[in-house]
């Protein structure tokens, strides 16, 4: 008698913690899942959007102001150092002497010979000597660095524009080894002393961290283009490589292009019209 | 060993244990500071997520929006109280310190109870700051 009844609140007992179990399961199970609640991340109606960005860039209307004034507006509004810049000590006391050997860039001018090594032949027409080629990140469709980023800080974008995500940067700089068009610049040290006036649009950089063009990816969000394009007056056209309507194609059907160090397999997205 | 001994090294023992609420109950400890909401944020009462939520969570919400930004160059947030926030730190009126006003009264003062030493103002800007 008194074994069956202890089988017998075991058995109720069971099955009470089943039910007592029972009872947030089912009520998880019919609640909407947590979050999914319609938060949403979307884009801008006014951003562009493109297959893949590119550039093309018609030497012919560079000169050396223009080509100033498109280093200018890109370093300005993405906050570049710039290391000969007179730093204001009492807003940065105990900054370091500066070693001028150290230099930030993100697009810059650079003599023919520098830019296409492979290209420089022994008769080459004169004028290339002194034309301005303005150079940046190539956002290559093969892009070597991404492969080398072992944190994937730096990593192409569906939209085919290899950006860095500065949060995970660790450093390392093998994107600067592995890129071979010298693109990208190391913070050797903390950047805010040496930027003349913070633009608040965009953040700066900390020590220790790569950086490079990233296509004004900022800008294209909000629909507008990049900074060098607006500087250029004319000379660099952004737009969509694999569109056979856009401006960069119909510019490049017609005229004669070249792209650096193409040998290398890169597939770089900047084309050089000459 | 007497039962008195037993229970007096009992005491002690609990007494030494707990000594840091002894502690705070003799000194005066700072509450918890409270985020002062400034600027439009006091007018909008509409927050990105319940305030709850926002308190427990809000890093890992910004880690979410880091990444939508950075990778997907997704920038807006339809939240799922139907109201639309630009996911940025500082830039626009729509972000988080377009929206409210006062970083020392908003963030800092937590975290400065909190000893949480973020580093996102290592490279974000604070626009006030900047003028």
């Amino acid at each position: 008698m008194m074994e069956k009844s202890r089988r017998c609140f075991l058995k109720v007992a069971g099955i009470a913690a089943i039910g007592l179990g029972a009872a947030p399961a089912m009520n998880f199970a019919a609640s909407d899942s947590h979050g999914s609640a319609a938060a949403e991340k979307a884009k801008s109606p006014d951003a562009l959007h493109a297959e893949r960005w590119g550039m093309a860039i018609i030497v012919k209307k560079l000169n050396d102001k223009i080509a100033k004034q498109i280093t200018h507006a890109c370093h300005t509004q993405h906050n570049v150092p710039d290391f000969t810049h007179e730093v204001d000590t009492q807003a940065f006391p105990n900054t370091r002497a500066v070693n001028h050997k150290q230099e930030i860039k993100w697009i810059w001018k650079e003599k023919f010979h520098y830019a296409f090594p492979d290209k420089e032949d022994e008769f080459l027409n004169e004028k290339f000597h002194h034309l301005p080629f303005m150079v940046t990140c190539n956002h290559c469709k093969n892009a070597p660095c991404v492969q080398a980023c072992p944190t994937q800080a730096t990593f192409k974008r569906e939209d085919g524009i290899v950006v860095m995500d500065y949060h995970r940067c660790i450093g390392c700089r093998f994107c600067m080894a592995a890129c071979p068009y010298g693109s990208r610049s190391f913070n050797f040290r903390d950047p805010r002393p040496f930027i003349a006036e913070t633009d608040p649009d965009f953040p700066t950089r900390s020590k220790g961290v790569v950086e490079k063009c990233n296509l004004c990816a900022e800008r294209l969000a909000k629909g507008e283009q990049p900074h060098c394009v607006e500087a250029s007056e004319g000379a660099i056209v952004v737009g969509d490589l694999e569109d056979p309507e856009s401006d960069v194609r119909k510019l490049l059907k017609e005229h004669y292009s070249i792209r650096r160090k193409q040998s290398l397999g890169t597939e770089p997205s900047v084309y050089y019209i000459v | 060993m007497t039962k008195n001994m037993i229970m007096g090294g009992l005491a002690v023992f609990v007494l030494a244990v707990l000594s840091p609420f002894w502690f705070n109950m003799v000194t005066t400890t700072q509450a918890a500071p409270e985020p002062e909401l400034l600027g439009p944020a006091k007018q909008a009462k509409k927050c990105v997520l319940e305030t709850y939520d926002m308190r427990a969570n809000h890093m890992s919400l910004l880690d979410e929006w880091r990444d939508a930004v950075v990778r997907d160059a997704d920038r807006i947030y339809v939240a799922a109280n139907g109201n639309f926030f630009n996911m940025s730190l500082s830039t626009g009126e729509n972000s988080c310190l377009g929206c409210h006003a006062d970083k020392a009264k908003f963030c800092d003062s937590c975290h400065t109870y909190t000893s949480v030493d973020p580093y996102c103002w290592d490279c974000h800007t604070n626009p006030k700051e900047i003028e």
